[in-house]
């Protein structure tokens, strides 16, 4: 029992040492095969493994019978006298004790391709014995079959590969095999039936503590958590709401945070008050600001990342199909948007208040760190598309460091009528933000790498296309679309959180909001909304990304990850549904881009 | 306690309740118009009669392909995998044991046996909750709002809650949805559309339409913008859970996340997250089943009702739920207030209406229903007799169905004359409500159709400005709009969309004047 416990104990520790709030989607076979062989993952598997064993032997010790013992007295009776028996060992205690480090082993596998360290976060909030009642019945069930699956692997696996740890054991121990029983790797060594139900329970028994351990930890670990608004006292300020969002803490952090946003908005009026009211003394809405402003950055770090991505599909369709130009040409449109976001974030920011500024500045931020690490590490993949890397070197020369509208050279050698527009766009808002930039410098530096940056590019799709004529290279390097538009989203659900949260805020504040707090941030809102859906629906219409969420089979592995565009997607208009409802007509005083009033107008309209 | 002795006689034979103005309702010929002030209220609302005999009947009543096959026999072992694919392990023991292969005699026999013992299980779970012995039709007309759902040509009807745009279900299984300011009728069909049982528009959202079909919940995304009057079937999504069918009803949340639905054969009423389609049981044995779901207004709590005499209120955010068996039968139908604060039920085999009421809603009270410790009966429905210059007219009977309106003024009751009596007929009973700050129910008057016709659905427009707008669909197909003109009492200007744009130029240029007045 108490080994037991410990085994427990260990697996537990593995759980909070593994979890993760957005899964790691690996885009192409060889990056599932690099995290197989990663260091930790192979200490969890071998932990596993031996922990697997432990389990198996508490089994076989409890079933007593003929399980119990690694050494039992032999059957074979040439030897006559009594007194000196021989030992012999007992192939079926092997036989558990191996599938139990292989189910552990099996299971750690499981783990890691099912994502199972990914805390999904519930859609509803129930209390924790519901959930845990609700969860069992398809625990056990799954757990059952599974164990199922595992037994038929551990015959296949002892079939072939038995005789080596046998081998081993009779080597090191000194046990022989006992001659008249049938040796368990052969056919009909295999076919007790006793044997494999006692693998099958041992199997069940292990993956049903396992999972249970696993689901509790889940259950405890997305609880909603409540955090306060208001500090009541000063040393409890680190731990509220505002401050919590604008550091950067460990990321389940901030999606309790988050989460605990989205339901003081919908449910406690109490809370909401604390967001809208003023600082005393001072008079300024800081919790407001605080939290709209963290909300808004969430926003356009996605903008920025689904702009980055389409550009570098748009390239991708270019060289398939010579018609989407179109495509092209509407993300100039998009770009347009930003743009003029930005530089009317800019006109504003002479004339309202302080936060502005550095609402400009935060999401200039993303724009640099995207275009040159970002970029280098979402096309990593060396034999994707030749345009998409060309695409990811003209953006990095465009980057602030290499590039500047000065530079003829740089518009020249963007072939794409649209790079020049983000370059135009780029570089723009770089001079808004900077506009102390040396001319002649930089110049000069960016004509410098670009020469031996093309050598380097035509030496590099030399190879590529000399490697990716190899069928088994091209299997490991391919990359799955779908997994790959997955990875994007991964971390959406703070973004879906945030969307609720801020959307309920700025509905409640209708009627709330004594101050007036909200007025002054609503046309940022609504200006960074209006940009995100251009862009997600843009996202929607790409070649190859589905309309549709793909079926789900009701299984206990949590998939929901992979459907998190979706729940955006639906969300974000939501969102902005909400906002128009409640505000109505009072929207057409509010200063938004031409673009934006026709677009608030079609939402008014409900004809989105 | 209002009672129908105190309503107005019904209107005389011939005539049709048209509207109600100055606080009387208004009846006369259908050809008479409304007063000059508000007749472009309802200019461009579409007044529909669909005759059943226009739709056309089931072209096909057999659910699979087979019968266009030539028989031609299988192995055993390979028709009860087929079996066992198509229908699972009742299809298997029926082809076992009604295989013709001889040398099978002890697998004919146990997998009888088996059978019988599915047999008897079964019915045992039929006499413990009786509706299950019903075949599914009969289940959807048994519980669905409409009053002769099986065989009225509109089964279902729900108004979009922010635009004038309405969706009817039709006997042949297609929906139909009208636009007044559109003449396209998208004609929505479906393979998996089947014995549609009510119909729900997602809150806050364009066109997002949820339908509850015999086999599963189909959530069309309609396009509000497109020209197409036949939507693609791609258009639609399958939500599907394992024995959840049929669906008889659906509520979404009033904040557009959640969808709702309910199967009188299935004790879990499931929660979706309809756009990545995870769904969430919430189980709770006992009921056998859940007929009717009502989510209040505010977002707060959920009505349940199930097929025995017990209906549930959940609380929508912690998800825990209050049990209110109730003495004679099952809970028929309910509506909520708009404040979420007080909920009018009717029950199957009393003519009354019994109003609970519940605690203010705020936050802070985690995982607590808050309802009071009984209902109170607020309206007795039974049979009167009205002395009308044409004859005596008995009224009364069981509640059907109800809608309040969204403003709160206006309560409509679809009443079921009593069987027996061959002179009392269905008939819809208007009430004007209060709710604040004594609950008041006072009468109003009855509504008339065309000579026989009989009302099927009851809905209230959700956003109606001059008061409320109710919409009866008959059973002659006739789909027609009452108009109740009144002030609302409690919101002068009702809600705060609708409040007048006083001075606010939609103009840029003024840089620093006040978004909105000060409420």
């Amino acid at each position: 029992m108490l080994l037991l416990s410990v085994v427990i104990l260990i697996i537990s520790i593995f759980n909070v040492e593994f979890y993760a709030v957005v899964p790691s989607i690996p885009c192409s076979r060889l990056a599932l095969l690099g995290k197989i062989i990663h260091p930790r993952q192979v200490i969890h598997s071998a932990v596993h493994a031996i922990m697997g064993m432990l389990v198996a032997w508490c089994a076989a010790v409890m079933t007593k019978g003929k399980f119990q013992f690694l050494a039992v007295p032999c059957t074979a009776s040439e030897s006559l006298d009594g007194a000196v028996q021989h030992m012999c060992l007992n192939e079926y205690h092997l036989f558990l004790l191996l599938s139990g480090a292989f189910m552990g082993y099996s299971y750690s596998l499981l783990y890691l391709v099912n994502n199972m360290n990914y805390l999904p976060f519930p859609i509803i909030q129930q209390y924790k014995y519901l959930r845990f009642r609700r969860s069992l019945p398809a625990l056990v069930k799954h757990s059952c079959v599974e164990s199922l699956y595992l037994v038929r692997n551990v015959c296949v696996a002892y079939y072939f590969f038995g005789y080596i740890p046998r081998a081993w054991i009779s080597a090191t121990t000194d046990l022989h095999a006992d001659s008249k029983l049938h040796p368990l790797d052969t056919l009909t060594g295999l076919l007790d039936l006793s044997l494999l139900y006692h693998t099958w329970l041992c199997g069940i028994f292990l993956l049903i503590t396992w999972h249970i351990a696993w689901l509790l930890f889940k259950i405890y670990a997305t609880e909603a958590h409540h955090f306060p608004v208001q500090p009541t006292f000063t040393e409890e300020t680190d731990q509220c709401l505002p401050k919590i969002l604008n550091s950067n803490p460990p990321l389940i952090i901030k999606f309790l945070a988050l989460q605990d946003l989205m339901l003081l908005s919908q449910y406690s009026p109490v809370r909401r008050q604390e967001v809208f009211s003023l600082s005393q003394p001072g008079g300024h809405p800081h919790n407001w600001t605080a939290i709209s402003k963290e909300c808004l950055n969430l926003f356009r770090d996605l903008t920025q990342k689904l702009i980055m991505q389409q550009e570098a599909a748009a390239t991708n369709g270019r060289v398939k199909q010579p018609s989407a130009g179109e495509l092209g040409r509407s993300l100039i449109s998009s770009e347009a948007a930003v743009s003029e976001e930005m530089s009317f974030q800019a006109q504003r920011s002479n004339v309202s208040r302080a936060h502005m500024p550095s609402l400009v500045k935060s999401s200039l931020l993303p724009l640099k760190t995207l275009s040159t690490s970002d970029l280098g590490s979402s096309f990593g993949s060396p034999f994707s598309s030749p345009a998409l890397n060309r695409q990811a070197g003209i953006l990095d020369l465009n980057s602030p460091w290499h590039g500047s509208v000065q530079s003829p050279h740089v518009m020249r050698r963007g072939p794409k009528l649209w790079t020049s527009s983000s370059d135009l766009q780029m570089n723009g808002s770089h001079q808004e933000s900077f506009p102390v930039i040396s001319v002649a410098r930089v110049g000069n530096e960016a004509i410098q790498p670009s020469f031996i940056y093309t050598w380097l590019q035509n030496k590099q799709e030399q190879v590529r296309s000399f490697l990716s004529k190899r069928v088994l290279i091209m299997y490991f390097f391919s990359k799955h679309p779908e997994a790959s538009i997955q990875a994007i989203f991964s971390d959406t659900q703070m973004h879906i959180w945030a969307l609720e949260g801020l959307s309920r805020l700025v509905a409640a504040s209708f009627t709330e909001d004594r101050f007036g707090v909200v007025q002054t941030t609503l046309p940022a809102i609504l200006n960074t909304l209006l940009t995100l859906q251009e862009v997600v629906d843009k996202h929607f219409k790409l070649p190859h990304a589905s309309s549709k969420p793909p079926r789900t089979s009701g299984s206990l592995m949590d998939t929901s990850y992979k459907t998190l565009r979706f729940a955006l997607r639906a969300s974000l208009k939501t969102a902005i549904y909400r906002i128009t409802t409640t505000f109505g007509e009072h929207l057409n005083a509010v200063q938004v881009s031409a673009e934006h009033k026709k677009r608030l107008q079609q939402f008014l309209e409900f004809k989105e | 306690m209002c009672s129908l002795a105190l309503f107005p006689p019904p209107p005389a034979p011939g005539d049709v309740s048209l509207y109600e103005f100055n606080n009387a309702l208004v009846s006369g010929r259908l050809y008479e118009t409304l007063p000059l002030a508000f007749q472009d209220q309802l200019a461009d609302l579409p007044v529909l009669a669909i005759p059943k005999e226009t739709l056309k009947a089931h072209s096909r009543l057999e659910h699979s392909t087979k019968p266009a096959f030539i028989h031609h026999q299988e192995t055993l072992w390979k028709r009860c995998l087929n079996a066992w694919r198509d229908v699972g392990m009742c299809g298997l023991l029926n082809e076992i044991a009604g295989a013709e292969e001889e040398d099978l005699q002890w697998m004919k026999r146990g997998s009888r046996w088996a059978l019988a013992l599915c047999q008897w299980v079964s019915s045992l779970h039929g006499s413990l909750f009786p509706h299950l012995s019903l075949c599914s039709e009969d289940m959807i007309a048994e519980f669905s709002q409409a009053v002769d759902w099986a065989g009225c040509s509109i089964r279902a009807f729900a108004w979009h809650p922010h635009t004038s745009k309405f969706a009817v279900a039709l006997l042949d299984d297609s929906i139909r949805v009208y636009n007044s300011s559109s003449a396209t009728v998208p004609i929505l069909k479906h393979r998996l559309q089947r014995s549609v049982a009510a119909l729900a528009w997602k809150p806050l959202c364009a066109s997002i339409l949820a339908v509850a079909c015999q086999s599963c919940v189909l959530v069309w995304h309609l396009d509000p913008t497109s020209l197409s009057t036949r939507p693609s079937s791609g258009c639609a999504q399958v939500l599907a859970h394992p024995g959840h069918s049929p669906v008889t009803s659906l509520a979404w949340a009033p904040s557009g996340e959640m969808l709702l639905s309910a199967s009188p054969v299935d004790t879990a009423m499931l929660v979706w997250d309809v756009s990545t389609e995870n769904c969430v049981p919430l189980q709770w044995f006992g009921g056998g089943g859940v007929t009717y779901l009502a989510w209040s207004p505010d977002g707060s709590r959920v009505l349940a009702a199930t097929p025995s005499a017990v209906f549930r209120v959940w609380e929508a955010q912690m998800w825990t739920c209050e049990r209110w068996p109730t003495i004679k039968g099952r809970c028929q139908t309910g509506c909520w207030s708009p404040d979420g604060s007080r909920l009018l039920f009717t029950v199957q085999g009393e003519s009354v209406i019994y109003s609970l009421s519940f605690s203010e809603y705020s936050g802070e009270l985690q995982g607590q229903v808050g309802g009071s410790k009984t209902a109170s009966i607020v309206a007795d429905l039974s049979e009167t007799g009205f002395e009308t210059l044409y004859g005596e007219e008995r009224i009364g009977g069981e509640v059907h169905s109800m809608a309040w309106d969204p403003s709160g003024e206006r309560l409509a009751a679809v009443i079921r004359g009593s069987p027996e009596a061959a002179e009392s007929r269905t008939i819809v009973a208007v009430f004007r409500t209060r709710n604040s700050p004594v609950f008041e129910l006072l009468p109003c008057g009855f509504l008339q159709g065309e000579p026989g016709a009989q009302p099927q659905l009851l809905a209230f427009h959700p956003c109606f400005k001059k008061g409320a707008l109710l919409t009866v669909c008959w059973s002659t197909g006739r789909i027609s709009h009452v108009p109740f003109f009144f002030v609302s009492a409690q919101f002068p200007g009702l809600s705060p969309r609708h409040s007048p744009v006083a001075a606010l130029s939609s103009s840029a240029s003024v840089r620093e004047q006040p978004l909105f007045s000060e409420l």
